[in-house]
């Protein structure tokens, strides 16, 4: 007999299994969703002390506690492991945990391929991080890997990490396939595409986002191989390939991949200002098309990372354009948080306390987007701390507050137990602090002329850059007080009744917290 | 199992050893490459490991549907999940076309001096320095601009060769081969939907010969230019694209044509495969066409024009 | 709790607390915005600056204000009962054609200052930009001079021994001298990898990108020294090549011509003479430390498995032809680039210094190179 048929009478509408055996053969969305977040933790920690690596160098002028080698290789393992190991993950995992209680559907649609993407993410961060040991060092390149200082210039590891890509964006392409059959197959009976949670719409349209870039990316990084290894010339001059059409390659992923890390988060910040303002949220449609259009929009301005390599003054005029529009959509998401805010019923526990802030810094880290978007002041801006303190004000406290913000908001639906509210607000207040400290004087750093991925710099810049390590330290350190809370409500705390939130809405608040391994095996009957 | 009437399997260990396998596998790939000790017996044992989970991994999802534990909704499922697989191959070879097209029309003419950006060249060169001089902006690249790795033939290059000699052409036999073998695919669809099995295996058997008749054609293609042209992975951009393009591609007709010849295998051996159930077979035929649209795209772009 | 209560309200807290605020006072507020810049365009360019920058504070005035109203009026405690409405077409299109009418206010004069900078007339004076690993050689097309510029900060200032000087970092050997109200083109490109070349002053930025050239021109109004970086990422020492621009009266431009002309035609002579072994070690030695040791380091080992040992290396030890050969041609489809631009007499000086040096002499022929010898190798190409 098969193990199909065995399985098949084994134990009814059971627990999980136990022990290690639950996580590694799980096929269970919420395991899945818990192991997700908790890599992604995992990943924030290491990246984050290679981070706090980077700002301990700067925290004065002169080379003080690594080279300039080992400098770099930090600066490019930070960005990749923030960005693909820690965001994009935690992001993978809210689905996994949210999206079949969402739309009430039984589990995910492939529940075996949904475990197969999981765990090629510790393999491929293991290879990756094996770099650091190898002969020649880590990958130098910075994250956006330009060759040929990637190619012809790179260390040996580089084919370790070509092959890490490779094996990431399969996971991605997975997850994301995944995801995309679930909400188009698996909706309960009842729920049409314009009635589905905000955070369904935002990951349907960033997983759609994803399987479109992942494989360009997986493109860019084997035709590096190749001209590493088997001589062929895509970006070597000499050959007749060129240098550029690396970038213009890369940045067709890498822009979209900047809107992956913050659409999910558009998503999850709509479902707390609307609970915690026990007010509709304001203009459901217009939230869908603006999401809709920054998602197709962002296919056409990727060179907008590219306006000193000199394109012609067509290409700088058509993608300066394309890139400023943006600021429209996104403006209406901004106004339509502040429209249900307006008039609510408004309460602050700590979700709210994080969306409110993830409102006003995004907003900030999108004005500077808008100006590095403009391309004489880009000439200034580019290559700058100015571009550094511009995306850490959209990274962190956009995507990463945005993260925070729904492990508080839905914490109680996953363990049953209401986190602690003084400690939590505590985290926030640090956080906020430090997150503010340390990136707003790279602004200053960087129009008064601080070029980024530089190991040490001119005395001019040495006062903020002191301010800005010190912000660093206070805002890493206070991480540790979140992943004590988190522990701290996983063992106990005050019992969570199903709503959690007064006035929640949405199906995930009917079931029982925490909520039962199985959710909706019979899907709910909607109205 | 537990999905009422949607079928979720229980913990299995299959993803878990598919995870690891390629894990060995990229392990093994990067150490023989960088030629590391041991790099490709690593290679080689997540290679096995790698087919031997999926042959179980397939084989389980086979037996589900036999003993009905799958639904119409779940076959929804495999359905849009094959399509957005598909989709995103698509992306991939995008990003490959991408880069001819903006080598043809921007790098080699800019590095031969023209275009607007060729002006600096041009105007670096009448100062009287050195910068690609000699570099002509012709398709295929026939001299590199660093007068390097040169393919020296011009009249026997991949591109059409004009009409006397179109017999000659084996692009064009590729093309007749590989269409009509959509062809044949479709005719064993149909004969499979009519109910004859006999049909269905003679229509799926011509198909796989024509894909390996693809595939031979495509490897005396490789050798000609090897040997003949003198035009290599390595002489400069043309042979880059060139040889990436047509090679993903010929590896995706590998792939395809195993999808192919599994299902042909399944039917003839194990009688697997309804009138109007057939998943499997639907999911390969349907790559198979994907991979047969490449090509039209490759014939046009990459041979004709 | 008290724990942590104590951590915020300690001495110590306050004490870190008051010298950020102290730092925050003291710093110097007008430093730290961009700079205005010495050119036209680069005023142009600040302009362009301070208007998307005003905008965007005053939209942020407006969309905060409503957000910090809201969560000041709207809480439980003051509106215990929340307005019902969520949606309303008219403000939504309100709010979404303002802000595009806003956009096109800031991108039309973006695109005009854009339209002016993109001029690709030849200048006045062209000077052919080439980033190297990691120093930048400067050759000024129409004078026939031709040189390189490196970071002239001591390694010791770099690593703490000694106080660090005022241009810590942005200091050269040899700055590029040009004259004031030309229009001067510089024609940038790279070696190896890409570089980037930047001056504020005058709002110049383009990438050095190998086997293409990018250009960029400017007119200087004052006479000055400007201090610029190369902004991008190309290997470990990407923040220790800096950019010095002098801009002089006409007269002091013409006569560094010349002078640069006169030395360039010494240099020629000194190919001729006879030279001795010590001679040419002791000017490769500083050749060799500028030029090689980036890669195959001070003591010649080099990092391998990237760059090899010179030590004991047999191309260096028994091989002279080859060397010449390796250092003239590079090495395809490696970091070793061509040093062809060096002159015969210090080709031959950073030869003859790596086959002298570590013990090779003793281990190998000994062979010494000299400057002839060079001359014959490029005589043979031709
Ligand atoms: C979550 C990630 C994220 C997000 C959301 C964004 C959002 C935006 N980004 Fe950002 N960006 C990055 C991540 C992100 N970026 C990263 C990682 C880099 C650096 C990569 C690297 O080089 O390493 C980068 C770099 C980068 C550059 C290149 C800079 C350079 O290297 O020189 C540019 C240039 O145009 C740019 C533009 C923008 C714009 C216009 C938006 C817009 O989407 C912002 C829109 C939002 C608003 C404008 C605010 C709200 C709107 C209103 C309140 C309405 C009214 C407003 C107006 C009318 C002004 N970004
Ligand atoms: C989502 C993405 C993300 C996130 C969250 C962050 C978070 C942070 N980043 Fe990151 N950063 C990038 C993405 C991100 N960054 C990218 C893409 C780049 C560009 C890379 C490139 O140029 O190629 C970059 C570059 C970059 C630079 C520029 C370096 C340079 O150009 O030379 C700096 C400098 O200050 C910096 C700082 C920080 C800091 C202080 C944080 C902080 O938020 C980090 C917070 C710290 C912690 C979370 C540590 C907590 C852990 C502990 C305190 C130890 C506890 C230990 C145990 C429990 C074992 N980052
Ligand atoms: C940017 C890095 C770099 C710089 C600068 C550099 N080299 Fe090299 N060099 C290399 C690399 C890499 C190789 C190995 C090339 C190969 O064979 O693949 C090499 C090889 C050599 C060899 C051959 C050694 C052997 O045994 O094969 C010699 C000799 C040499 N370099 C001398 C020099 C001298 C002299 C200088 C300075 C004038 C110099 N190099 C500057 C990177 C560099
Ligand atoms: Cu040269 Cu950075
Ligand atoms: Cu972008």
């Amino acid at each position: 007999m098969s193990a199909v048929v065995e399985n098949h009478h084994d134990d009814h509408h059971h627990g999980p299994a136990k022990g290690l055996k639950r996580w590694l053969y799980t096929t269970n969305h919420k395991d899945i969703g818990t192991l997700y977040l908790w890599f992604s933790f995992a990943m924030f920690l290491i990246g984050g002390v290679m981070a706090l690596v980077i700002r301990a160098e700067l925290f004065q002028p002169g080379m003080q506690i690594v080279e300039p080698e080992f400098y770099n290789q930090m600066l490019t393992l930070h960005g990749l492991i923030m960005v693909f190991g820690a965001v994009m993950p935690a992001f993978v995992g809210l689905a996994n945990w949210l999206v079949p209680m969402m739309i009430g559907a039984p589990d995910m649609a492939l529940p075996r391929m949904n475990n197969l993407s999981f765990w090629i993410l510790p393999f491929a961060f293991f290879v990756l991080l094996s770099s650091l040991f190898m002969d020649g060092g880590a990958p130098n390149f910075g994250w956006t890997f330009y060759a040929p200082l990637s190619t012809t210039y790179a260390p040996p590891s580089t084919t370790f990490f070509i092959f890490s890509v490779h094996i990431m964006g399969a996971s991605s392409i997975m997850g994301s396939i995944n995801v995309i059959v679930t909400i188009m197959n698996m909706r309960a009976p009842g729920i049409t595409l314009m009635k589905m949670p905000l955070f369904v719409w935002a990951w349907l349209i960033t997983a759609y986002l994803l399987i479109a870039v992942m494989p360009v990316l997986a493109g860019a990084v084997t035709m590096m191989l190749m001209d590493i290894h088997f001589g062929t010339s895509f970006f070597n001059a000499a050959g007749g390939g060129d240098p550029v059409l690396f970038q213009h390659i890369f940045w067709f992923f890498g822009h979209p991949e900047v809107y992956i890390m913050i659409l999910p988060a558009f998503g999850i910040v709509s479902h707390i200002v609307e609970t915690f303002s026990r007010k509709q949220l304001f203009g459901y449609s217009s939230m869908v098309w603006a999401m809709l259009s920054i998602a197709i929009l962002s296919f056409v301005v990727w060179a907008h990372h590219m306006f000193t390599v000199g394109m012609p003054l067509a290409a700088e005029l058509f993608f300066m354009w394309a890139t400023m529009l943006i600021a429209v959509p996104t403006g209406v998401k901004v106004f339509n948080w502040v429209a249900t805010m307006f008039k609510g019923s408004i309460t602050f526990e700590v979700p709210m306390l994080f969306a409110c802030a993830f409102i006003v810094l995004f907003t900030l880290g999108g004005f500077s987007g808008l100006m590095v978007a403009i391309v004489p002041a880009d000439f200034q801006y580019h290559d700058t701390y100015f571009v550094v303190a511009h995306f850490h004000y959209v990274l962190v406290p956009g995507s990463v507050f945005s993260i925070m913000a729904a492990v508080y908001f839905w914490i109680p639906k996953w363990t049953g137990n209401m986190y602690d509210e003084r400690l939590g607000r505590l985290h926030f207040w640090l956080s906020f602090i430090g997150v503010n400290v340390t990136f707003f004087p790279q602004h200053f750093i960087g129009l008064a002329g601080m070029p980024r991925r530089y190991p040490d710099y001119a005395l001019q810049f040495a006062d903020w850059n002191m301010v800005s390590s010190v912000g660093a330290f206070l805002f890493g350190f206070s991480q540790i007080l979140f992943l004590f809370i988190v522990l701290k409500t996983v063992m106990g705390g005050k019992k969570a009744t199903s709503e959690v939130w007064e006035g929640a809405r949405g199906l995930e608040w009917t079931v029982e917290s925490p909520a039962p391994y199985h959710t909706f095996t019979v899907p709910p009957k909607i109205n | 199992m537990s999905g009422g009437n949607y079928y979720i399997p229980d913990s299995s260990r299959y993803p878990i050893f598919a995870a690891s396998s390629l894990f060995l596998l990229v392990m093994g790939a990067g150490g023989t490459i960088n030629g590391t000790d041991n790099g490709s017996t690593i290679l080689y044992i997540g290679f096995v490991s790698m087919l031997t989970t999926l042959f179980f991994w397939f084989r389980t999802v086979v037996k589900e549907h036999l003993a009905g534990l799958d639904s119409a909704q779940l076959k929804k499922s495999y359905v849009f999940g094959m399509a957005w697989f598909i989709f995103s191959e698509v992306m991939f070879f995008a990003a490959f076309f991408g880069a001819l097209f903006y080598v043809r029309n921007f790098a080699v003419p800019w590095l031969a001096g023209e275009g607007e950006k060729g002006l600096a060249i041009e105007f670096v060169r009448d100062m009287g320095v050195d910068f690609w001089n000699g570099f002509q902006n012709t398709w295929p690249v026939l001299t590199t601009p660093d007068q390097g790795a040169a393919y020296t033939t011009p009249h026997k290059s991949m591109s059409f060769p004009g009409w006397s000699h179109l017999v000659e052409w084996l692009p064009l036999w590729n093309t007749i081969i590989l269409l009509s073998s959509s062809v044949t695919v479709h005719f064993a669809h149909l004969g499979l939907k009519s109910g004859s099995r006999k049909k269905f295996n003679v229509w799926l058997g011509f198909t796989v010969g024509l894909a390996i008749i693809f595939l031979g054609l495509q490897a005396a293609e490789y050798y000609e230019a090897y040997a003949h042209y003198g035009l290599k992975l390595n002489s400069g951009i043309y042979g880059s694209t060139f040889f990436m393009l047509t090679g993903f591609h010929g590896f995706h007709v590998f792939l395809g044509c195993i999808m192919l010849s599994t299902m042909l295998a399944r039917s003839v051996f194990f009688n697997h495969f309804e009138a109007h159930d057939h998943f499997g077979f639907e999911a390969a035929s349907w790559y198979w066409h994907f991979v047969d649209v490449v090509w039209v795209m490759l014939f046009f772009f990459v041979y004709i024009i | 709790m008290t724990n942590i209560r104590n951590l915020i309200f300690s001495s110590k807290s306050y004490a870190i607390l008051l010298t950020l605020f102290s730092v925050a006072t003291s710093a110097d507020w007008n430093a730290l915005n961009m700079t205005q810049g010495v050119t036209e365009i680069s005023k142009e360019v600040y302009e362009l600056h301070m208007l998307i920058f005003w905008i965007c504070v005053v939209i942020g005035l407006l969309v905060f204000g409503v957000l910090f109203y809201s969560m000041y009026a709207h809480t439980k405690k003051k509106n215990p009962i929340p307005a019902t409405f969520h949606e309303s077409t008219k403000i939504e299109l309100v709010w979404t054609i303002i802000p595009f009418l806003i956009l096109i206010a800031m991108a039309v004069p973006a695109s005009k200052t854009l339209q002016n900078i993109y001029d690709v007339e030849a200048g006045d004076i062209n000077i052919q930009v080439v980033g190297y690993q990691w120093h930048w050689q400067y050759r000024y097309l129409e004078d026939d001079i031709s040189f390189f510029s490196y970071l002239m900060t001591d390694l010791d200032e770099i690593y703490n021994k000694v106080p660090k000087g005022e241009n810590y970092l942005q200091e050269v050997d040899e700055m590029v001298l040009v004259p004031i109200g030309k229009k001067i083109r510089f024609l940038i490109t790279a070696n190896d990898v890409i570089h980037s070349w930047w001056i504020p002053a005058f709002a110049i930025k383009q990438d050095a990108i190998p086997g293409f050239i990018n250009t960029a021109w400017t007119v200087i109004d004052e006479p000055g020294v400007y201090r610029g970086k190369c902004t991008e990422l190309c290997g470990k020492n990407h923040a220790f090549m800096p950019i010095v621009v002098k801009a002089v009266e006409q007269e002091e431009y013409d006569l560094w011509v010349s002078e640069k002309r006169s030395a360039a035609i010494a240099l020629a002579e000194l190919t001729e003479e006879d030279w001795t072994k010590e001679e040419l070690i002791e000017r490769g030695e500083a050749l060799y430390a500028k030029n090689c040791a980036a890669c195959h380091q001070t003591n010649g080992q080099g990092l391998p498995p990237i760059f090899p040992s010179l030590v004991g290396s047999d191309i260096v030890l028994n091989n002279k032809d080859e060397q010449i050969k390796i250092l003239m041609e590079g090495v395809q489809g490696s970091a070793m680039a061509s040093f062809s631009y060096l002159s015969e007499v210090e080709m031959a000086s950073v030869i003859t210094y790596t086959r002298q040096s570590w013990g090779n002499a003793q281990k190998g022929d000994g062979e010494i190179v000299i400057p002839k010898d060079i001359v014959e190798y490029k005589q043979s190409k031709i």
